[in-house]
């Protein structure tokens, strides 16, 4: 059971989501923050999942959450080094002119 | 109650490191508060009473996602002030949308209930009497283990794809085996048979003979200085 509401749980997944989306709108040229904050908007799904699943007495929240680690910690790791790789051919890092791939 | 305190305190800060993950000007700060976000959402997880996934937290995101972030922050020499440009042009724009979707949150949240028979419809009901951990192993090794077995895989081919990615060949520094020409050598040796016990006296050493030149040497020029050992 939870110390304090669901609600409460639910607020601070729901704020760190926004600013995981605000983040990634304002930081348009940078993709290491803009991955950061996708890992933001992950850890708020994770915080929702093991909300629910101490409210309701429920581990297969928690199985999920620890599936998403995966999926989060998988990601990063490709993220990086496309862009150790974009770095490598371009000498930057702004994702706006990311059109080279348009024929 | 101090349970309580605690949540808001641990909140707070998740909250206020991951706003400054979002405005820091320095990439590298922005790592630094998302390594104490993660150990303020390790807290509340341990407050939640997910002390393995807390810990599976603290280990992995801190121990491994957050260093390669520093990692490649560091690693790239990239002008970062010049980065920042376009953060007044879109901030409108961002807190529009931030502020629908929070909003959004906020209706769903506010006219939301549990169904009455939520609790039973329960997956996996917690045991009694049992620790977080040997629970979710008994859950994790038993109903879910295919999709235990699919992220292994899942971080597997992440770890090839990044090596893949990132390996660069410099065949001008490295020599490496060239199978195709090592087999299709013409002139290469022949087989002896030495008679037994007379050693390989009688026929003399056998060397391989020199590989042919894959091509034509540059012609020296001979500008009459320069070479030292042809006299």
């Amino acid at each position: 059971m939870l110390a304090v509401g669901l609600a409460h749980y639910l607020v601070v997944g729901a704020i760190l989501f926004v600013l995981g989306v605000f983040g990634i709108f304002m930081n348009r040229k940078n993709v290491i923050v803009i991955l950061m904050s996708v890992e933001l908007i992950l850890l708020s799904v994770n915080l929702n999942l093991v909300a629910f699943s101490a409210q309701l007495g429920d581990l297969a929240g928690q199985v999920f959450a620890m599936f998403i680690l995966t999926v989060a910690a998988a990601e990063a790791a490709i993220g990086l080094a496309i862009v150790v790789i974009y770095f490598r051919n371009r000498g930057t890092i702004e994702v706006e002119d990311v059109s080279t791939l348009k024929g | 109650m101090i349970a309580a305190l605690a949540f808001y305190v641990f909140a707070a800060i998740l909250v206020a490191s991951a706003v400054m993950v979002v405005t820091s000007r320095n990439p590298v700060h922005s790592v630094l508060y998302l390594i104490l976000a993660f150990f303020n959402a390790a807290a509340l997880f341990l407050l939640a009473g997910a002390e393995f996934l807390a810990m599976i937290l603290v280990i992995v995101y801190v121990g491994a996602v957050a260093v390669l972030f520093l990692f490649v922050v560091m690693m790239l020499d990239v002008d970062f002030s010049q980065l920042r440009e376009g953060f007044q042009r879109y901030a409108p724009f961002g807190a529009v949308v931030g502020g629908i979707l929070f909003l959004e949150l906020l209706l769903v949240l506010g006219a939301w209930n549990f169904a009455p028979e939520a609790g039973d419809l329960r997956l996996a009901p917690a045991p009694e009497g049992v620790s977080n951990t040997e629970a979710l192993g008994r859950l994790i090794y038993t109903d879910y283990i295919f999709l235990f077995q699919a992220a292994g895989l899942i971080l597997l081919v992440a770890m090839i794809g990044a090596i893949v990615l990132t390996l660069r060949d410099k065949p001008a520094h490295s020599r490496r085996q060239d199978i195709g020409v090592q087999i299709a050598r013409s002139s290469s040796l022949s087989m002896q048979r030495p008679s037994p016990g007379q050693g390989i006296s009688r026929d003399a050493i056998l060397r391989p003979l020199p590989p042919e030149p894959r091509e034509k040497p540059k012609p020296v020029t001979h500008d009459g200085h320069g070479h030292g050992g042809h006299h």
